[in-house]
């Protein structure tokens, strides 16, 4: 029994270590300085550590730019109105749908859990003819516009899922008192399900942020997000590369989502979950 | 506060806790629940139906920069079929999904299993596996893309630790770069399997287990004959949502190999946004994207077929 546990935390060790070191190389790579990572091996710890790649990473290269300061802020600036919109529009649309029995309630419902598995690039064309049309394209209103229209399934599934569970009751109370639609949201359902918007905001950061082709797609010169200008950073160099800057770019650029991560951990988790396997 | 007031909107309590009269201008509830559908009907409606069918249009006609709409019925599928490209790609997709599916399942399988036996710091454990999964693909595309370069990376660090003839350059063959694709995807996505399997096992009946060590069955065989049956449906979820990522696998391909060396390591997806974007190949690039969306109707719409016949069923 006592040698069972042993091997299995052995096992577990292992995996923790095998899955952590990408990342604990990376960053120790990214405090040395180049001669030393010229001359040593990738396990080997930084002698002489230094932030300087970071600087670098964050304000450009000795008189060039490339440093991902601006894009960093122009992800914030996609972020915020993209999320806020989405998760407003998500939760109201997944209200509506399950609270209220409306006809064609459910056959909405089922188009729109449908469009969960369409990929992106299906649509992507007309999108762009449709966002370019409306004067938006390679501006930050685009973006946060097609982020909205392409998180609106998976925020309405999580609160559709959630308000599912309300009881019946409740709506009829609420209903019996006189409360109208827009009444019962703000006071009892947004109330409710406050631990819902926690999950679905962290998700839906993440999910915009760590966004790749879409940014890629719509964004214009003073509009790109942080993950196309990272790949931009690394593939186009010429001559030697330095690696420490391109692992601090990119440890910078999954910087905010780690946080999130770490610091939301259940909550994240249980998105996944109810995102997963009660959709 | 009683739970009658709690359960009554507060705005209604400010009116004496009279039932409220309804003005005449304001909507009547069900009119507003309607409306409150609209947007999300119209982005469901133009955004994807009307959108796919747009795509399929475009796919008839010869359009290579601008949408032309000079139809040529099925030719540019005929030029999909004949692009060794487009095969290559298709070839991967299959590769690497079943490789990632397949990795993904078994790896957190067993890694729930373990935080399963009841460990210590299994916090600890279950934050250090989810962690890849809150960055973006990019990041673990760039991460793997350092960690296989052949002259600075794994396979140097093991020559350096005396191992002189060491050999993993996969990324770099192009018979074997697909596959670094996997290793990348894998590390990944594993903590979003062990986290749904973990839920799974903790769903399993505590009786279950009580009846089992009663029985005298050896823990392994509760797994393997007993625990993993009933845990049927997250499997499904869990191919379900696998599949579903791999269909739209673009920015792991981009920032990892760049679909090369050559073409090598490609996906359907690259392949699509690569003509749409790129190379002034819209009627392609589109015959390509309705191939994509036929191959995850075909893996996805079972499951859809029976979440959307649940959902009617519930009501």
């Amino acid at each position: 029994m006592r040698y069972q546990r042993v091997v299995l935390y052995l096992l577990l060790g292992t995996a923790a270590l095998a899955m952590m070191a990408p990342l604990l190389i990376m960053f120790s790579t990214s405090l040395k300085p180049m001669d030393e990572i010229r001359g040593g091996s990738l396990f080997a710890l930084p002698r002489a550590p230094t932030l300087e790649a970071w600087g670098k990473a964050w304000g450009g290269r000795d008189g060039g730019s490339g440093g991902l300061s601006g894009q960093f802020v122009n992800s914030f600036v996609i972020v915020f109105p993209a999320l806020f919109l989405s998760v407003g529009l998500g939760s109201l649309t997944g209200y509506a749908l399950s609270l209220w029995k409306l006809r064609f309630a459910n056959l909405l419902f089922a188009a729109v859990l449908i469009g969960l598995f369409i990929p992106p690039q299906v649509t992507l064309y007309p999108m762009i003819v449709l966002v370019r049309e409306l004067g938006l394209f390679g501006t930050v209103p685009g973006l946060v516009l097609v982020h909205v229209v392409w998180g609106l399934a998976f925020v309405t599934l999580l609160f559709r899922n959630f308000f599912q569970s309300v009881p019946a009751d409740l709506m009829k109370a609420a209903r019996i008192d006189g409360a109208g639609f827009l009444a019962i949201f703000w006071h009892i359902m947004l109330p409710l399900s406050l631990p819902v918007f926690a999950v679905a905001v962290i998700l839906q950061f993440t999910y915009i942020w760590n966004d790749f082709l879409l940014g890629l797609t719509f964004s214009g010169r003073g509009s790109q997000p942080v993950t196309v200008a990272l790949n931009n950073l690394v593939g186009s160099q010429f001559g030697e590369q330095e690696y420490n800057v391109n692992m601090a770019a990119t440890m910078l650029a999954a910087l905010p989502t780690v946080l999130v991560y770490l610091f939301s951990g259940r909550l994240f988790v249980r998105g996944i979950a109810a995102g997963a396997v009660k959709g | 506060m009683s739970h009658a007031e709690q359960s009554r909107p507060a705005i209604l309590m400010a009116e004496g806790g009279a039932p409220a009269v309804r003005p005449r201008w304001r909507l009547a509830p069900m009119t507003a629940a309607r409306i409150a559908l609209i947007p999300a009907a119209v982005i469901t409606i133009v955004c994807f139906y009307a959108f796919i069918v747009w795509t399929f249009v475009i796919s008839l006609t010869r359009s290579r920069l601008l949408p032309v709409y000079d139809f040529v019925g099925f030719d540019q599928y005929r030029r999909l079929f004949a692009s060794a490209r487009w095969w290559t790609a298709m070839e991967n997709l299959a590769i690497h999904g079943t490789l990632f599916i397949a990795g993904c399942t078994v790896a957190g399988y067993a890694l729930a299993i373990m935080i399963d036996r009841g460990v210590r710091a299994e916090g600890f454990f279950r934050t250090v596996f989810m962690l890849p999964l809150s960055m973006s693909f990019i990041v673990t595309g760039l991460i793997w893309q350092w960690m296989l370069n052949p002259v600075f990376g794994i396979q140097d660090a093991v020559r350096d630790l005396g191992w002189e003839g060491f050999v993993f350059n996969w990324i770099v063959q192009p018979d074997r770069a697909i596959y670094t694709l996997a290793i990348a995807g894998i590390w990944q996505q594993v903590g979003l399997c062990m986290a749904l399997f973990l839920a799974g096992l903790r769903g399993v009946d505590p009786n279950v287990w009580k009846a089992a060590r009663i029985d005298g069955i050896p823990t392994w065989r509760v797994y393997t004959d007993i625990v993993t049956p009933m845990l049927r449906p997250v499997f499904f979820t869990v191919f379900v949502l696998l599949s579903a990522l791999v269909m739209k696998s673009f920015d792991l391909v981009v920032a990892l190999t760049g679909g090369g060396p050559g073409f090598a390591s490609d996906l359907p997806a690259r392949f699509v946004v690569d003509h749409i974007l790129n190379r002034q190949e819209l009627g392609l690039g589109a015959a390509g994207a309705f191939m994509m969306l036929c191959t995850v109707v075909a893996v996805i719409g079972p499951y859809l077929y029976r979440e959307i016949h649940k959902s009617r069923g519930a009501r």
